[in-house]
């Protein structure tokens, strides 16, 4: 589904971030990118999504190349990647329901639709009582959690998950690792970059170490070894 | 595509309303730019009726010789008349002449006595011609005056003893045109910046939005959209302000004008050039708005 051939990324100021990345994601799989902060973690994260392009090597989402996709192309491969950050990404401007009703207006889905599931995905997920609520008026955890509703609301063939559990505590971490197992269960493909050694020894999933931008470990059920 | 469009409109209002300070100060700024830009048409009708009334003043005078009749004088007339860009040609009998004088000069006794003593009528029938053009055009009514075809009933054009003031006048008359144009010009680019600027600091507030919206895979016009119709409507309601303050502006101001420049009336001005004026600035407001919000949106779309 997702393949890294041999990805370098220096930045303008000479950064090395990613040197040599080469890994594959299959369809389904629950992979997790740990490495410390500054490992490349994001940067890996960003090239799946166009974010950022790679300087030598070649990143392909469903067998096509990266920096070859159109606009369109691209906001296709967007719309069918549902993310989730440590900083949220919300949108301060609009309430909780209409976060959620955003991307489902930009998936080009009916008023209909938009008006019946929205409200179910925000009752799945903890908020009916704050559909009205701007994301400045919820906690970290519900912040996170909106974030999570936002990314599943069109059913994405992916989910990738930048740090989701980063300002969260451990209570609201738990909730939101287990959404992410719920949907791979699902049958969805899950990416998750973290550098959380808890979640990731109770993950017993694939684990990617990166460590000064090369991948230093690949291993079937990893565990959080740096 | 109607269901897009129905989309960013009411994103364009919610966001609108939820950022009232933001879109009180564009409305703000594109007000008063578009009240310069009114300033400046009101200054440029004045000063184009102030150009007109000074023309106006300037003739040349082509004097006939005593013997030239009345039939060969209104011949010429009609001929000059004729010509391009003559404005006016005014005959003068012998006898209208000192009429005129004796009129112009009935408080001073010294010309009247003057006139008494020459016995008989010293003018020459007379044409005054204006033209609405330029310097070249008197020339050239003075050329065609002074010819062979003429020169037999022609005693003189005044027109070398006039060149000099007249080229003065025109080139302050021309001065003052390009002085309201420099500081046109100089004032709408002073003012579209400003706006510009004003619009950048809206959108600058919306940046970290934009980009999530491409990030959740938005298309381009899905993300432009609400703010380019955001400036449509800063637009279209700096335009209704400045179009009630202008016209009661003009209500207030008219008679005052009227008073320092006798025969122009600022409320004839403003009805006369009222569509012309609801279309520059209901114009100018929302193309500045649109440009502005379309430009500075597009430096954020580039993820």
């Amino acid at each position: 589904m997702i393949k890294f051939c041999n990805v370098t990324k220096v930045y303008s100021d000479n950064t090395v971030v990613l040197q040599d990345v080469s890994f594959e994601v299959g369809e389904g799989e629950f992979v997790s990118i740990v490495g410390k902060s500054g490992a490349g973690k994001t940067t890996l994260i960003k090239m799946i999504l166009g974010l950022e392009q790679p300087s030598e090597g070649e990143v392909y989402f469903l067998g096509r190349n990266v920096k070859d996709l159109s606009d369109l192309e691209m906001q296709n491969i967007r719309r069918r990647t549902g993310s989730v950050y440590q900083d949220y990404k919300l949108l301060p401007a609009k309430t909780v329901y209409e976060n959620v009703a955003y991307v489902m207006a930009v998936e080009g889905r009916p008023d209909h639709e938009i008006k019946s599931e929205a409200p179910k995905i925000l009752e799945i997920i903890g908020l009916k009582e704050k559909l009205d609520n701007f994301p400045k008026e919820l906690s970290g955890g519900e912040q996170q959690r909106l974030a999570v509703a936002r990314a599943l609301v069109n059913h994405p063939d992916i989910i990738i998950a930048d740090e989701p559990t980063g300002n969260l505590d451990p209570y609201n971490t738990y909730e939101v690792v287990s959404l992410l197992e719920k949907i791979n269960k699902a049958g969805k493909t899950v990416i998750l970059a973290t550098h959380d050694r808890e979640i990731i020894n109770k993950l017993g999933k694939r684990v990617i170490t990166l460590e000064n931008g090369r991948i230093i470990r690949d291993e079937a059920e990893g565990r959080f070894i740096i | 595509m109607m269901q897009n469009f129905k989309r960013i409109f009411k994103f364009a209002i919610n966001d609108f309303f939820r950022n009232k300070g933001i879109s009180l100060a564009a409305i703000f700024v594109l007000t008063v730019t578009i009240m310069c830009v009114t300033g400046l048409l009101f200054f440029r009708g004045m000063s184009d009726y102030l150009v007109s009334q000074i023309k106006d003043k300037i003739d040349i005078t082509a004097y006939f010789k005593e013997s030239a009749s009345e039939a060969d004088i209104l011949n010429i007339k009609n001929q000059i008349s004729g010509m391009a860009g003559i404005k006016k040609v005014e005959y003068v009998s012998k006898d209208d002449a000192v009429l005129i004088f004796a009129d112009k000069h009935k408080d001073n006794a010294v010309f009247t006595e003057a006139l008494n003593e020459v016995g008989s009528n010293p003018f020459l029938p007379s044409l005054n011609i204006v033209t609405s053009g330029d310097i070249s055009q008197y020339e050239q009514v003075s050329n065609v005056l002074q010819s062979s075809s003429f020169s037999n009933i022609v005693e003189k054009v005044d027109f070398y003893e006039k060149k000099d003031t007249i080229e003065k006048v025109y080139s302050i008359t021309s001065n003052i045109n390009t002085f309201g144009l420099i500081l046109g010009i100089i004032l709408v680019i002073v003012a579209i910046l400003v706006v510009f600027n004003t619009i950048k600091l809206a959108v600058d507030s919306s940046k970290e939005e934009i980009s999530t919206m491409r990030i959740v895979g938005a298309s381009d016009w899905f993300v432009r959209g609400p703010f380019i119709i955001q400036g449509i409507i800063y637009g279209f309601i700096a335009f209704i302000i400045c179009i009630i303050v202008s016209a009661i502006f003009v209500f207030f101001i008219s008679s005052k004008i009227s008073v320092m420049m006798p025969g122009f009336s600022l409320i004839r001005y403003f009805t006369s050039n009222l569509w012309f004026l609801i279309m520059v600035q209901l114009g100018f407001g929302v193309a500045v708005g649109v440009v502005s919000s379309f430009v500075v949106v597009k430096k954020y779309l580039d993820i």
